[in-house]
């Protein structure tokens, strides 16, 4: 669509390149300009950083139209040059254009340019106010290469940008300890996946004689395999586990996933670009790039790390109070979704979920900083009633949730549907696998428990903490903006263009409505199960259950009085009135809806302890305090004291000498 | 023997002599001042080498700029004679025991090792010509480097040594 | 006995071996100084020997000359260094300087 003007502007370079290159470095000159003489622009050079992603956005949206104009979805476009070329082995650097691609561009621009003018208002006032938008052209900049990479060595050097930025980001207050803490935690708990990845990058650079390109590694791949094998796996199968790795690393998943909610951390746009949308989608990205590399044994372990992660952080979520942390588990859950998809083979659906979950999930976490910016806290106790006080936030808000609850009629539900229709197509070909389907649909039940359980502790209700909720106001305009955008394109209406994209992908009739059922029932139940436990009791918990009794008691008077019994068996009736009552009591508000509670509380809190206790202690602090230890006792040896060292060597050189003219 | 023979072991002594003093003499100042002996002793040996050029440059800088340099800081740093000798003479024992031993493995991989000598039968040529265009021609490169290298080291000293 | 390559060599070793006594006993900063002069000189010795005898061109000869570049460049900025210390501690001492360890 713009090709003719820009031919007219660049007439010897090919048009598509020209598109790509000022999509992916005008973040750059927007960092650049930023970093050094941001202080001294109007508005501290906001404009520069909006106005840059602002072009990648146009451009990526002309992208996609064209995209969706084709109608092909097999749509390739590459281009790539040598950038080390030795003798022995040589590195390209290039662009690698498909449709993965083409979607991923349109999220990352898309949410990255509404972060960029919800942080207009959101961190107006700030001391580091331009810094901040040079660190999110500079995020944005490597998350448009990581996508654009058409090989594994430059996706690993974006991969560590990223990384680095989203290190910047979140101590980006580093005046607090805490933020300081968890930008460290961030970086070194992902370090642990990229060394993996690392490992699995260099299998296959062996393995393959240099062949980093991804097209070249699976037309190899397609001609002979690896050979070798390693702990009882084969060499692939391991190869394809060290990049998983990577993923797990960045996409939080289990049991690399502790350092997502200390995230939290960083300033709430952040969050939402950053933790919800773009960076920890990559984990996902790549397993879809390299989706062809992966064995069947190493995809299945990819959907059993999925859908663990899935149920395990949705049930920590059910209990958090901060509104980050709830949103950050579920940002957690949601990626094991993804990888549950990917694992077992739903390629499309899992990929799907991605680009949907990045709306709403972005829009989640802007609407929770819109909420923080009128509270001046994150703690869900003390909200409560705002519906009135923010009624576009709240309206978003709510949107966003239905959505990721997986309600009809909104985008979360078609890409999980997907995703759990997948999973039970993998179930019927392989039986013994039958826990990921269970996994999946207790993690959307829940999901929907604890989505609800925010939307009512926020808005609905009355204020628990009448003074911030006298101060609270609705957010100026370039931040409700971005909300209302982004909770627009959380109706699967949107999505329609991308029907020939997703039906690529076939999943059996039956099957896809035993799911669509399946999941309609457990999304409504969790909803219905929140409505229950949070909004009715919130109002008046004793008046909620008499009232509960009352309708339950007359539905019976309705039933057996009225009609044909007389006073002779009314004892009889009122024995069983009283059983039945008894067995309410008892039973279904004692058991069944009261019971409910501890049991969720008790399972989180054990999660919760166990991610404490073992994780965090035991695995990332153990390894902290070992090397501590061992580096307190060999600190001993350095005296500090050079001719020490010399006399050291010398001495050693001639036990050396001595000992080879004793041997030879 | 020849007289280039003698002459050898003469520079040698004069090499050695003063290397010994200046390494075990406790007074930092006769040290310095037996190194210069040792200096001469090392161009002589470049000359009988036919290193003409060389043996010049090594009484230019060594003597008459680093010797110089070191006697100047020994002067200014003014407690050297405040160095106790017992400590010194105890920490010289093992360094020393495993230098001959160290030396006595050097000697004996010099002398077995078979060395290909090839020497040409000319007599000593004046060598300045011929290292002015190698130095202009196929090491021009660490020729301007080592420009550099002294122009930095020249800014660093100034920086160092200059009190705030 | 003629003088041949191996001489030199032996020359240039004793050299070394006492340079490096030097550098590691002497507890004079200045001392430490003389004893890496001395290695360098027998560095230099062991290029012009091997030039001459085996190499039979002037390579040797320039590297020797870039020792000197080398040795002049590093005397000055030690000495500076050990200035510097002398100003801020009042003294040379090696033994006094162990700021490298923590």
């Amino acid at each position: 669509m713009l090709d003719p003007f820009i031919v007219k502007l660049f007439p010897t370079l090919d048009p598509m390149l020209v598109i790509i290159s000022a999509i992916l470095f005008s973040p750059l000159v927007g960092f650049v300009i930023q970093f050094f003489m941001g202080e001294k622009l109007f508005r501290k050079g906001d404009w520069v950083s909006l106005g840059a992603i602002f072009i990648s956005w146009v451009l990526t949206l002309f992208l996609f139209s064209d995209f969706v104009h084709s109608q092909n979805a097999h749509f390739k476009w590459v281009m790539s040059w040598p950038w080390i070329a030795l003798p022995s082995f040589s590195l390209g650097m290039g662009i690698l254009l498909d449709s993965t691609t083409i979607l991923m561009l349109l999220v990352i621009t898309t949410v990255s340019f509404l972060v960029h003018l919800y942080s207009t208002g959101y961190m107006q006032g700030d001391p580091r106010y331009s810094r901040f938008f040079a660190y999110l052209s500079f995020f944005s900049f490597s998350m448009i290469g990581l996508v654009l990479s058409d090989n594994l060595f430059a996706l690993y050097v974006f991969w560590e940008l990223v990384g680095l930025s989203s290190y910047l980001l979140i101590g980006f207050w580093f005046e607090k300890p805490s933020a300081a803490n968890a930008s460290k935690k961030a970086f070194i708990v992902t370090r642990v996946g990229d060394v993996g990845m690392f490992i699995g990058i260099l299998i296959i650079f062996f393995q393959t004689n240099g062949l980093l390109k991804f097209e070249d590694i699976f037309s190899f791949l397609s001609k002979s395999s690896f050979n070798g094998e390693f702990l009882g796996l084969s060499l692939l199968t391991l190869a394809g586990l060290c990049i998983f790795m990577g993923a797990v690393g960045k996409s939080a998943q289990f049991p690399l996933h502790i350092w997502l909610p200390d995230a939290m951390e960083g300033p709430t746009p952040v969050s939402a670009l950053i933790h919800a949308a773009t960076m920890v989608a990559a984990g996902v990205y790549l397993v879809t790039r390299m989706f062809p590399f992966f064995t069947p044994e190493a995809l299945t372990c990819i959907a059993y790390v999925g859908a663990f992660t899935a149920i395990f952080s949705a049930t920590m979520a059910l209990t958090h109070n901060d509104i980050k942390k709830v949103l950050a588990y579920s940002t957690v859950s949601q990626l094991g979704y993804m990888m549950m998809g990917l694992g077992v083979g739903a390629t499309i659906a899992g990929f799907f979920h991605l680009v949907t979950h990045a709306a709403f999930k972005a829009c989640l976490f802007l609407c929770s900083g819109s909420v923080i910016h009128a509270l001046h806290t994150q703690d869900l106790r003390e909200m409560g009633g705002l519906r009135k006080k923010m009624p576009i936030t709240f309206v978003t808000m709510l949107i966003a949730t239905l959505a990721i609850s997986g309600v009809p009629l909104f985008s979360g539900f078609v890409s999980k549907d997907m995703i759990l229709g997948g999973t039970l197509s993998f179930v019927s070909n392989h039986p013994n696998h039958f826990l990921i389907p269970i996994f999946g649909f207790s993690a959307a039940a829940l999901t929907a428990f604890y989505m609800f359980r925010l939307i009512f502790m926020t808005f609905f209700g009355t204020a628990r903490d009448s003074k911030k909720f006298e101060h609270a106001h609705e957010s100026p305009f370039n931040m409700t903006l971005p909300l209302i955008i982004l909770s627009l394109s959380s109706f699967a209406i949107v999505f329609t263009p991308l029907h020939f994209w997703i039906e690529q992908e076939e999943i059996p009739e039956n099957i896809h409505h035993l799911a669509t059922v399946l999941s309609l029932f457990v999304a409504g139940s969790g909803i219905l199960l929140s409505y229950l436990m949070y909004m009715k009791k919130v109002l008046n918990p004793d008046t909620l259950a008499q009232r509960f009794k009352y309708i339950y008691n007359t539905l019976i008077h309705l039933y057996w009085i009225d009609e044909l019994y007389e006073w002779a068996i009314l004892n009889n009736v009122v024995r069983l009135n009283n059983l039945l009552a008894h067995f309410d009591n008892r039973v279904i508000d004692q058991v069944m809806v009261d019971g409910w509670a501890p049991v969720t509380i008790q399972t989180s809190r054990g999660s919760g302890n166990f991610d404490n206790r073992v994780i965090d202690e035991l695995l990332v602090d153990g390894t902290g305090q070992m090397v501590g230890a061992s580096g307190k006792q060999t600190v001993k040896i350095q005296t500090g004291k050079v001719q020490q060292y010399i006399l050291v060597g010398l001495g050693s050189v001639c036990v050396l000498l001595i000992l080879l003219t004793l041997i030879l | 023997m020849t007289s280039y023979d003698s002459l050898f072991y003469v520079f040698a002594a004069v090499t050695i002599i003063p290397a010994i003093v200046t390494v075990f003499h406790p007074n930092i100042l006769y040290a310095a001042l037996s190194l210069f002996g040792s200096f001469f002793g090392v161009a002589g040996i470049y000359v009988l080498l036919g290193a003409d050029f060389i043996a010049a440059t090594q009484v230019l800088i060594y003597v008459g700029g680093i010797l110089v340099l070191i006697l100047f800081a020994v002067m200014l740093s003014k407690n050297i004679y405040g160095m106790t000798f017992q400590d010194e003479k105890k920490k010289k024992i093992l360094p020393t025991l495993f230098g001959i031993l160290l030396l006595g493995f050097l000697i004996k991989l010099i002398t077995t090792v078979h060395w290909n000598t090839t020497l040409s039968e000319e007599g000593p040529l004046p060598t300045t010509a011929a290292l002015g265009n190698l130095l202009l021609t196929e090491y021009l490169l660490p020729f301007e480097l080592a420009s550099v290298l002294l122009l930095a080291a020249l800014i660093g000293a100034i920086i160092l040594a200059r009190s705030k | 006995m003629t003088v041949e390559l191996h001489h030199y060599l032996i020359l240039s070793s004793i050299l070394f071996v006492l340079g490096i006594i030097g550098i590691i006993s002497r507890k004079n900063s200045i001392g430490i100084l003389m004893g890496i002069e001395l290695v360098m000189n027998a560095c230099g010795i062991n290029f012009v020997a091997f030039s001459k005898y085996i190499a039979s061109d002037f390579s040797g000869q320039i590297f020797a000359l870039f020792i000197f570049v080398i040795a002049a460049a590093e005397v000055v900025v030690a000495l500076a260094i050990v200035l510097r210390i002398y100003q801020n501690k009042a003294t040379i001492d090696i033994e006094e300087v162990k700021d490298l360890k923590c």
